[in-house]
């Protein structure tokens, strides 16, 4: 077992930052936590600090402002930690991309590990996504 | 010496990014500050750039929780410029689409204050009974949300009426859990000790901030869109504004609850509308878009959203003005959040059911080869009084 596969091995922690996003991928991450489909069965729940965290989750388009506080939220992240960007938004712009204060997408400013398309991504896709996540 | 009380930009509590800054001496809250931003996506000068057709489809993202009512808007707006008289069933397709909308986003709003409130079991059945709402956008239109009913002069998918008993049913189920819902908010002790009282805003605040939905009926500002310059089907039936007077945390709360009744009421009697229309008959073609401006307003769940658009006879507009409700409801906050304790300024701010996304303005222009910041939002605004005042002198 590898250091990355030990490190992932029990409940993931997230933390959710939203970017210039249009709030669907947001809510769409929180009605994950909720009873429908309810991923704190895994133990998965959303975090305070990024420094308790094992997955950070991106949505959202990243303007300048954004950009760099997702900076330095990720130096401050705990190594290894997983990426995810969510939504169409997060993994290429989306329909933000030609927008005149646009910095990103996220995979310019800090690796990812996963996308998970989709305008907004359904629960089931975004639990499909950090479940193959785990096992790459 | 006040301490500053930063709430976010990333706060596991908002699910979208904002600053506040609450300035309290001992456990009271002095000022409020609140910096935004971290959420512009320049919507308005994006929409230049895109055909009228892609504009629903840009406008649609300007929220995600209401996005029906910034199309609407949009399509009210087209409509007036190109002088279109939608047919019935469009009307009861649209504000069907509209009302169930407004459900999901008032269910949401509920959800998140119980949570706010440390009221977690509230928070979780909210979020379950929204769900067969979320179920039935997924049957009528395809997606969860973002819809892309909306085009000018129609909508893009019909309403079989073979699909209507299966809407009626969701409603029913709805309706039951609704009044369990209104039971345990309306006579639990604990939420009338958290909320009444709390957040107060008067009637005279609402007028002098220009707040609108919820927020402004909550304090017994009689006002909405739907009735006051009337658009799709709501004309065409029956169902009352409702208002409150006390303008606390519980009446909006109250508010909130008691409409999602009016749009079920609502959305009844637009299908049984729709099953006198003939099936298939939603759209009028448009051919061209002449020069002009219009304007268009819709109640979306907050309030009302404004658009404003001009054209010049081509196929982009050539200027797009959004207001959206959260703009003119967040101000509120200085008068709702000053002078209580820290932990119920929390429910005030969720009170007006504040949507960042809607609201992000530009915050300062900069020289893009150097990098260099050349006006700040506090001198933009300077800038833009000292005009107004300039022109007020000429006009004298």
């Amino acid at each position: 077992m590898g250091f990355k596969e030990y490190c992932f091995k029990k409940s993931l922690w997230l933390f959710h930052f939203g970017g210039a996003s249009c709030n669907n991928c947001d809510i769409e991450i929180l009605a994950c936590l909720t009873p429908r489909f309810d991923v704190e069965r895994f133990g998965m729940q959303l975090v305070g600090t990024i420094r308790h965290a094992d997955v950070l989750l991106v949505n959202g388009s990243i303007n300048q402002k954004d950009k760099v506080r997702l900076l330095e939220l990720y130096e401050q992240a705990p190594k290894p930690i997983l990426v995810v960007a969510i939504g169409a938004c997060g993994c290429t712009g989306g329909i933000f991309a030609q927008g005149n204060t646009f910095a990103g997408p996220v995979d310019k400013i800090i690796p990812v590990d996963a996308y998970i398309p989709g305008c907004p991504p359904k629960p089931e896709a975004i639990i499909a996504g950090i479940v193959k996540l785990l096992h790459k | 010496m006040s301490k500053i009380i930063p709430i976010g930009p990333y706060h596991p509590l908002q699910e979208e990014p904002e600053l506040f800054k609450l300035y309290c001496e001992g456990e009271i809250v002095k000022d409020i500050k609140w910096e935004t931003g971290y959420n512009h996506r320049g919507i308005e000068k994006l929409s230049e750039s895109k055909t009228f057709d892609q504009v629903f489809f840009l406008v649609e993202r300007v929220c995600g929780i209401c996005s029906t009512s910034h199309p609407f808007a949009f399509a009210n707006c087209m409509e007036e410029i190109a002088g279109i008289e939608i047919t019935n069933r469009t009307k009861y397709i649209r504000s069907v689409i509209g009302e169930l909308e407004r459900i999901h986003s008032h269910l949401l709003w509920l959800g998140l204050a119980g949570h706010f409130l440390g009221y977690n079991t509230v928070f979780m059945w909210v979020w379950k009974y929204r769900e067969p709402v979320l179920d039935l956008f997924e049957m009528i239109t395809g997606n969860r949300n973002s819809y892309a009913m909306f085009k000018i002069g129609g909508v893009r998918r019909d309403i079989p009426n073979d699909k209507i008993p299966a809407i009626q049913e969701v409603l029913r189920g709805l309706k039951k859990k609704l009044d369990m819902l209104v039971g345990a908010v309306m006579d639990d002790p604990v939420i009338h000790a958290r909320t009444k009282g709390v957040g107060v805003l008067t009637r005279e605040d609402v007028i002098d901030y220009a707040a609108v939905g919820p927020t402004a009926r909550a304090s017994g500002v009689d006002i909405d869109v739907r009735r006051d310059d009337p658009y799709a089907a709501y004309p065409l039936v029956s169902w009352k504004v409702i208002t409150a007077k006390e303008g606390d945390v519980f009446a909006k709360v109250e508010v909130r609850l008691l409409e999602m009744y009016e749009s079920v009421s609502i959305i009844e009697q637009c299908l049984e509308g729709l099953k006198k229309e003939k099936e298939g008959d939603i759209e009028i073609p448009v051919d061209e878009i002449p020069a002009g401006m219009g304007t268009g307003r819709a109640e979306a769940p907050r309030g009302e959203v404004f658009h404003f658009v001009m054209t010049d006879g081509s196929n982009f507009p050539v200027r797009h003005k959004i207001r959206a409700p959260s703009y003119v409801n967040i101000a509120t906050f200085k008068k709702s959040c000053i002078g209580q304790t820290i932990s119920d300024a929390t429910i005030s701010l969720a009170a007006v059911d504040p949507c960042y996304c809607c609201t992000e303005r530009m915050a300062y222009a900069y020289d893009a080869a150097t990098g260099k910041k050349l006006l700040n939002g506090s001198e933009l605004v300077r800038l833009s009084q000292a005009k107004t005042d300039e022109i007020r002198k000429k006009m004298i």
